[in-house]
């Protein structure tokens, strides 16, 4: 990656007598820059006041207060643990299913059949579609009065009246199936550009040498998409973790805070409590952890192990 | 090949021969032979799954308020103009043009001359960028609303659109110099070096020669941030205060948490909300693939 660009600098000094030395840095000036300003910076800040107590509905108590927030949070708020332990349920469950069903759908479509653009294209639309968008959309499917279970049981299949998402014991799958909808086709589209990098004669010569469809599955396809799927399984993580904007507008965490990631919680306390200062402990804290756990899985998976 | 093809069941041929060169197409299949049942079975039942939830809004949208027809016939239009009018999604969306058009534009210039810089520069400070761009994907922007909030207000930028421009572009920007340094190394530098020869500075070789090739993925690109901008909600939310300000996904979703929901309306806005980015897909969709294999994971 480095080794071939040493080169052209010298030609330019010539021709546009500018100091090339600068131009790489004046180029990632502006990227530079904005990430300084409003990510770097507000990071800085989470880190500032996660040591403060800082709500504006309780000035009086603001100030410095040492690890007080943190302290909090892992001793005094049980709340953090289950938001915790719900993030995890449906990080893990998200991802999982999203890999199996995205692996399938791109095998599929990369097969050639009569068809196959037009049916590419419309089974990846949902990946450009929003979470508001899927909480509108299933919203309207998930209506007890008016939604597809009132069809169902018009053709006698369950019963009137059914909400799914204020359903304690069905809220989460529910929630689940609207996020798999649109999150299967950004897993699809990975994984399908991947596969297209595979030479076709390795399986041309699986097939002389005997191997069945499942053995050429396993020992070409599988190893060469590893990676990919190792690196795009971590971002969809990371994504299904961070991401709020379907639950906050689908169930708004609930029923009873049964679907209240950690920065769903996060977000509630901080602009909806006002609790600046301890909502920095949790973001904080979810930083940590979303890191430790990035770190580790690529620890644990041997990412790019094998390839060089 | 034509043996492994027998030996697996051989697919219920279509009725016509095909012509030779779709049998030879055929043949470049990744896993040759699959009967072409196992195709089309779980793909019908994807669909079924990907486009019934889209049936349904524009269902909701199309038809009578009251009616329960599963066709949405007689067609009405009285939704739409509810929401356009009534709900302002005349100017939610005129908003939420704005933004998706200012971070496409943003983006994908700062991106550019970063991408530029990674992809033909060696400098000091190089393994540090990248490694600040890959570490950013980690900050939930969730959770940094509290103080891009602060900021913002210094900045005397909220309720301003200017706020979440800049809020997107950013959270935009890591991935969008990653593809794009990816696309610029596609450019072999040898043509850049012949504009050189010839008299060009290197901005204009630039212009002349690696521009025009990058154009799929610049293209894709800007896409990218354009649909993501135009869907994303919590910045928009949290940074524009007053109703004139707003974006479509507040203003669905200010449909949504409505005490007694308006579905016709809420279905109308949806596919309000849905028109430019269906549109910008059809449009894209044929460079997505390759977009995405050249930059995120080779680069």
């Amino acid at each position: 990656m480095a080794d071939a660009v040493a080169k052209p600098p010298r030609v330019t000094r010539r021709r546009t007598g500018g100091p090339p030395r600068r131009l790489p840095y004046l180029l990632i000036a502006p990227a530079g820059l904005l990430m300084l300003g409003f990510i770097a910076y507000p990071m800085l800040s989470v880190l500032y006041y996660s040591l403060q107590h800082y709500n504006v509905t309780k000035p009086w108590r603001n100030g410095w207060a040492g690890f007080a927030n943190f302290t909090r949070v892992f001793t005094d708020d049980p709340q953090f643990w289950d938001t915790l332990v719900f993030s995890g349920k449906w990080v893990v469950t998200e991802v999982l299913l999203q890999l199996l069903l995205g692996l399938a759908l791109a095998l599929l479509v990369n097969q050639t059949f009569l068809g196959r653009g037009l049916a590419r294209a419309l089974v990846f639309s949902p990946w450009a579609v929003s979470g508001v968008l899927t909480t509108t959309i299933w919203m309207l499917l998930y209506n007890p009065s008016t939604g597809i279970s009132r069809y169902l049981a018009d053709a006698g299949i369950g019963t009137y009246g059914t909400s799914v998402l204020s359903d304690t014991g069905t809220v989460f799958w529910a929630a689940v199936v609207a996020e798999l909808w649109r999150g299967v086709p950004f897993f699809a589209i990975l994984i399908l550009a991947d596969l297209q990098s595979i030479p076709g004669d390795l399986y041309e010569a699986a097939s002389v040498d005997g191997a069945g469809r499942a053995r050429r599955f396993f020992h070409i396809t599988l190893p060469h998409l590893k990676d990919a799927i190792i690196l795009s399984t971590l971002l969809r993580g990371v994504w299904e973790f961070n991401n709020v904007d379907l639950l906050y507008t689908l169930t708004g965490g609930g029923p009873a805070g049964q679907t209240t990631t950690l920065p769903l919680y996060v977000a509630n306390t901080g602009i909806n409590g006002h609790d600046f200062g301890y909502a920095s402990a949790l973001t904080t804290v979810a930083f940590v952890i979303l890191l430790f756990c990035s770190i580790l899985y690529l620890r644990l998976s041997k990412f790019g192990g094998d390839t060089t | 090949m034509t043996t492994a093809l027998a030996e697996q069941g051989t697919p219920p041929a279509p009725a016509a021969a095909p012509p030779p060169a779709a049998r030879a197409k055929r043949r470049r299949g990744l896993d040759q032979g699959v009967p072409r049942w196992q195709i089309y079975l779980p793909l019908c039942l994807y669909l079924l799954f990907t486009l019934v939830p889209f049936y349904w809004m524009l269902l909701f949208a199309l038809r009578p308020a009251g009616s329960n027809a599963l066709v949405p016939w007689p067609v009405t239009g009285e939704h739409f103009q509810k929401v356009w009018n009534e709900r302002s999604f005349g100017i939610f969306f005129q908003n939420s043009m704005i933004v998706g058009v200012a971070s496409l534009v943003m983006t994908t210039a700062v991106a550019l001359a970063g991408g530029y810089a990674l992809a033909r520069f060696d400098f000091r400070a190089k393994k540090g960028f990248m490694l600040a761009l890959l570490a950013s994907q980690f900050i939930p922007g969730a959770l940094m609303l509290v103080p891009l909030f602060e900021i913002f207000k210094n900045l005397q930028m909220i309720n301003s659109l200017g706020s979440v421009v800049i809020a997107e572009t950013v959270f935009q920007l890591p991935l969008s110099i990653i593809l794009i340094s990816g696309f610029i190394k596609n450019v072999p530098v040898s043509l850049e070096e012949q504009a050189w020869v010839d008299g060009c500075g290197r901005f204009r070789a630039f212009c002349a020669v690696v521009l025009p090739l990058l154009r799929p993925g610049l293209i894709a690109v800007g896409s990218f941030a354009f649909v993501h901008s135009w869907n994303h909600f919590l910045f928009a939310l949290m940074f524009l205060s007053s109703q004139d300000k707003q974006t479509i996904p507040v203003g669905l979703n200010t449909l949504i948490g409505a005490d007694s929901v308006d579905l016709g309306a809420l279905a109308a806005g949806g596919v309000i909300a849905a028109v430019p980015v269906v549109i910008v897909f059809a449009f894209i969709q044929k460079w997505l693939i390759t977009g995405f294999s050249a930059g995120a994971v080779k680069g």
